[in-house]
């Protein structure tokens, strides 16, 4: 599959996924939402210029948002993740030259288990906390954003393992040696 | 001129990432408000095409409990027959929906048309009902929803042709005039954001008698709602330290988990009213 097909199937399955199936889901207390469709930038390849990532991050909180009837929330939150992405990529990438050896990020690409998880760990607490702190500016409960920012981080890094470990990601290594 | 070429190009991630946070910033400010932007009505349709695609799946899950709150709905109505009554004289008063002008004509004020919910939630801080069918043509914004049982759900906001958008009541900018059944004191229904199924009444007087379980319903003050559609049940009573007034927790009567026909309400009478407040605060 080209990579302008595999783009665009994953957007309509992430957004179809967010929208239909996870936001049902609703822990009656915490008013906890798991969030997941972000993977999709997460997944997005290494090569890809970064003007191009944040477009796309935006297109795909702005497509939720329209579901929500309420646009913006999720446009800045994922913008937000896609402009810091590039930045945790170099310093989380441990062997030289693993950008270019490999296509996306994965637990494989990262080098283990362990720095993936912060990688997404890091992106996932970020998309929480400025998506929520724009909801709380309009209800303002700091302990209730606190809690609520962490238990859904939790929560979409257990959604995240469980994606991972579901659909794994054949990753080539391309070498560029001849 | 050259410098400011390259420093566009220089921080041009940094400058497109700033325009995006504050293009998104713009339309959470903005939204609310005007509800009629351009994309609404486009994305509104797009969306509401997918919602209406899934609610066919998901209404076959939920047709045992639809059928039994529309058998209650018709329970509630067939008692409310008049050859229910035993009448002890002759002067029968029946006042249903309708305004006498004089004896002889009568005028309908109200008109309740049916809908299909095609997308609900409740677990979001703003939360949206779309719903479709054959009426919502005749639909506008700001007429009242109420669910089968003839309890308030929401407001529509935002109509595009074959789908219209109802404020749910669990949104924070939905403000429902309620009122005591019992008493008569009148106060604002909001929600916190919290629960859903539990709502805020407030500007009640601490003068006023209220125990647990009391029934609270529209005022009719607002030209959303008549008079008497029930928003729910007294569920918890906080004295407010500063204020004489009383914040009052109500469980919402509507079960906003379970929605899947609604009424809206037309009132005749709005445009008039509205057309009369209108020129009042014209005028001062």
């Amino acid at each position: 599959m080209s990579l302008l097909v595999k783009t665009i199937v994953r957007f309509i399955l992430f957004i179809l996924l967010q929208f239909y199936v996870l936001d049902k889901i609703h822990l009656q207390q915490m008013m906890v939402t798991p969030y997941l469709y972000f993977l999709f930038i997460l997944w997005l390849p290494f090569k890809m210029q970064r003007a191009w990532v944040m477009l796309l991050g935006f297109a795909l909180g702005f497509t939720l948002d329209s579901f929500r009837h309420h646009p913006g929330f999720h446009a800045a939150a994922c913008v937000l993740i896609a402009y810091v992405r590039p930045f945790l990529i170099n310093f989380m990438i441990p062997q030289e030259g693993a950008e270019t050896n490999y296509e996306a990020p994965s637990v494989k690409s990262m080098g283990g288990l362990l720095p993936y998880m912060i990688f997404a760990g890091t992106l996932c607490l970020l998309h929480n906390a400025w998506l929520f702190l724009l909801e709380a500016w309009q209800f303002g409960n700091v302990w209730y954003f606190l809690v609520k920012t962490l238990l859904s981080t939790a929560i979409s890094l257990v959604l995240i393992v469980i994606t991972e470990l579901i659909f794994v990601r054949k990753q080539k290594f391309k070498t560029n040696t001849i | 001129m050259r410098n400011i070429f390259l420093f566009i190009r220089r921080y041009f991630n940094f400058l497109l990432f700033l325009l995006l946070q504050v293009l998104s910033i713009y339309f959470i400010v903005h939204y609310s408000k005007y509800h009629q932007a351009m994309f609404g009505s486009t994305a509104n349709r797009i969306t509401g095409k997918v919602n209406s695609e899934y609610n066919k799946i998901e209404y076959y899950f939920q047709l045992k409990r639809t059928n039994d709150s529309l058998v209650k709905a018709n329970e509630a109505l067939y008692n409310k027959l008049k050859a229910d009554f035993n009448l002890p004289d002759t002067v029968s008063k029946t006042v249903v929906d309708t305004m006498k002008i004089d004896s002889i004509t009568q005028y309908r004020t109200l008109n309740y048309l049916n809908a299909k919910v095609v997308s609900n939630s409740v677990n979001f801080k703003n939360n949206y009902i779309v719903i479709a069918g054959a009426n919502v043509k005749k639909f506008k914004p700001s007429m009242g929803i109420i669910d089968v049982n003839n309890n308030a759900v929401g407001v529509i906001t935002e109509v595009s042709g074959d789908y219209a958008v109802v404020m749910s009541m669990l949104h924070k900018d939905s403000k429902i005039n309620g009122k005591l059944m019992k008493t008569g004191e009148t106060g604002t229904v909001t929600w916190d954001g919290t629960s859903p199924n539990i709502l805020t009444l407030s500007g009640i007087p601490k003068s006023a008698k209220i125990v647990k379980g009391d029934s609270v319903i529209t005022s009719g003050f607002s030209t959303y709602f008549p008079k008497g559609i029930l928003i729910g049940r007294i569920d918890e009573i906080n004295s407010e330290k500063s204020t004489s007034n009383y914040t009052i927790k109500l469980r919402s009567s509507a079960d906003f988990y379970n929605l899947q026909y609604v009424y809206a309400i037309i009132n005749y009478q709005q445009e008039e009213i509205n057309k009369l407040l209108d020129k009042q605060t014209k005028q001062n």
